[in-house]
């Protein structure tokens, strides 16, 4: 059995008095990408969301329950600004900052007290070159990175999250927005970054789990209803539901 | 007949007093303009003093007269505007911006409860009352910190000012970080930055047209202002030494001047151009608006 990096046992989430996620419980295991599907409003992105305290930067919320991320409770008395550097993020919409694609990329390193100005040269470009679009941008790290498309601005977000060297990265419906050769460039990069990386993505694409994920956890109204192997999901599910959901009876 | 009559109300009439209204706000500002330029150009075309003269020359003698031949040099005037109105900016604007970010970032709910409200009241106190309170308690209280005869002084001005543009300036700030793209902050935090790394290196410079747009409404409105530093920047015709001297400024002239000239005199075209200038110089700070902001628009 691979290495468990994300234990979550039993937790609750409330927005308010709304109860957003029941009795979570999944083992995340290491160096595999795991797909979250489920209906919009299922509570995939909001789980997504609790596994770097992003949350916290919402007033309302309220969790029970625990969250083992390499034996320690995330949600217990922890450093966030060091969980965050471990665990990073890659948005629905690309967000990058309105700075230059250099800039951005040394944005993180840089907070964390890096200065060195080769130090940082090679690891910006180590985490282009891992985003697969060095290549592309080599000739105008100055240029703003607003000026980019959105396949590119996603990549160069993926990117930025490459720099701060993060064990896991999470995903929240990084192709959404992007159109279908936008999203199997960045689809081919999360298979390449599964080696270095654990990938969690939340997606609304079946298709999409099923290319790429090695397990996939299927959740409805703030349940996981089944998590297991991804062929085993899409094709010999075990609860009724989860089959109706992936034949697109409902959903 | 009458259906075709209900649509003509309900179609035309409420577009026609809108369009009208409209019209009627263009027109007034095109004659008030208008107006100024014809008053305040006398002093160059009746009287035939030069432009050099009225901006740079700090001899003001103008003749309460129709036959002229007095002074017009307004250099003291426009300096004191200046002066008074840039100490206002200096003074204000790091308050204003250390406000807005503690309202938007800091403490919300502290800030919308408290801050705000707080804000609303500035806007709202008269400018008489500004220059009283000033009179009353800033003017002795500069003299007395600084052991002067008087405290009349371009720091009792910039004070004053700094006071009134404050809500100004904060309030448009709150607006442009609002306006920063939550995206920002999300991918920020989720970098494992802190919430200060946050704002001064991504947030306060996405935020920076905005905020640049409310410190020129609030230079512009510190410009215009009259009354309030009339009452405490001492009326001296003299260039201020330093920010403890007394001095004037245009809007202080016209309002202590304008009713004891000559319709039409030497004296009181000069005031007029004066007032000119005024408008010029609003119309150069909303044309530095538009550019900031454009710029802002062309970086998102």
């Amino acid at each position: 059995m691979d290495k468990i990096k994300f234990d979550t046992k039993s937790l609750d989430l409330f927005y308010g008095d709304f109860q957003a996620l029941k009795s979570i419980n999944i083992k995340i295991c290491e160096n595999e990408v795991t797909a979250f599907i489920g209906p919009s409003g299922c509570g995939k992105s909001t789980f997504l969301r609790c596994l770097n305290r992003m949350n916290d930067l919402i007033d309302s919320v309220k969790m029970k329950g625990e969250i083992i991320f390499d034996d320690k409770d995330i949600n217990g008395d922890i450093d966030v600004i060091n969980l965050r550097t471990r665990v990073g993020m890659v948005f629905q919409k690309p967000n990058p900052f309105p700075m230059s694609i250099y800039e951005n990329i040394a944005y993180g390193p840089k907070c964390q007290g890096l200065k060195d100005k080769t130090q940082l040269d090679t690891l910006v470009k180590e985490s282009l070159t891992k985003a697969a679009l060095w290549e592309e941008v080599k000739d105008r790290l100055n240029k703003s990175a607003l000026g980019l498309s959105g396949g590119q601005q996603q990549r160069l977000c993926i990117a930025r999250t490459i720099a701060m060297n993060p064990e896991v990265i999470l995903m929240d419906e990084p192709t959404s927005a992007l159109d279908p050769i936008a999203t199997a460039k960045i689809e081919d990069l999360m298979s390449s970054l599964k080696k270095d990386y654990t990938i969690i993505i939340v997606t609304h694409s079946m298709q999409q789990a099923g290319r790429i994920s090695d397990k996939t956890a299927f959740f409805l109204m703030g349940e996981i209803v089944e998590f297991d192997e991804t062929p085993k999901i899409f094709t010999n599910p075990n609860d009724k539901r989860t089959e109706d959901y992936i034949t697109g009876r409902f959903g | 007949m009458i259906c075709l009559i209900e649509k003509l109300k309900k179609e035309y009439l409420g577009r026609s007093i809108v369009t009208l209204l409209g019209i009627v706000i263009i027109l007034v500002t095109l004659s008030i303009t208008g107006f100024l330029f014809y008053k305040g150009l006398g002093t160059f075309v009746t009287y035939n003093h030069s432009v050099w003269e009225f901006l740079f020359s700090s001899d003001w003698k103008p003749a309460d007269n129709f036959d002229g031949g007095g002074k017009v040099g307004a250099a003291i005037f426009i300096v004191g505007s200046l002066l008074i109105s840039f100490l206002a900016l200096l003074i204000a604007t790091p308050f204003s911006i250390a406000s807005a970010v503690f309202m938007t970032e800091i403490s919300p709910i502290l800030g919308k409860k408290l801050l705000q409200p707080a804000i609303g009241i500035f806007v709202g106190i008269p400018s008489v009352v500004y220059g009283w309170v000033g009179l009353t308690v800033l003017v002795p209280a500069i003299a007395h910190v600084f052991n002067l005869p008087y405290g009349f002084s371009v720091l009792a001005g910039g004070i004053v000012l700094a006071l009134m543009i404050f809500p100004t300036i904060t309030s448009v700030s709150v607006d442009a970080i609002e306006n920063v793209d939550n995206g920002y902050k999300e991918a920020s935090y989720a970098l494992g930055t802190t919430r200060w790394q946050y704002i001064y290196k991504v947030m306060l410079p996405s935020a920076t047209s905005g905020i640049l747009t409310g410190v020129i409404l609030g230079l512009a409105r510190a410009f215009g202002e009259a009354l309030a530093v009339a009452m405490v920047i001492g009326k001296m015709q003299t260039f201020p030494d330093n920010i403890l001297s007394a001095t004037n400024n245009m809007t202080a002239e016209i309002a202590s001047d304008m009713g004891n000239s000559a319709q039409g005199g030497e004296f009181n075209d000069a005031l007029w151009s004066m007032a000119l200038l005024l408008l010029i110089i609003s119309f150069i700070f909303i044309l530095i608006m538009r550019i900031i902001a454009k710029k802002g628009e062309e970086v998102k």
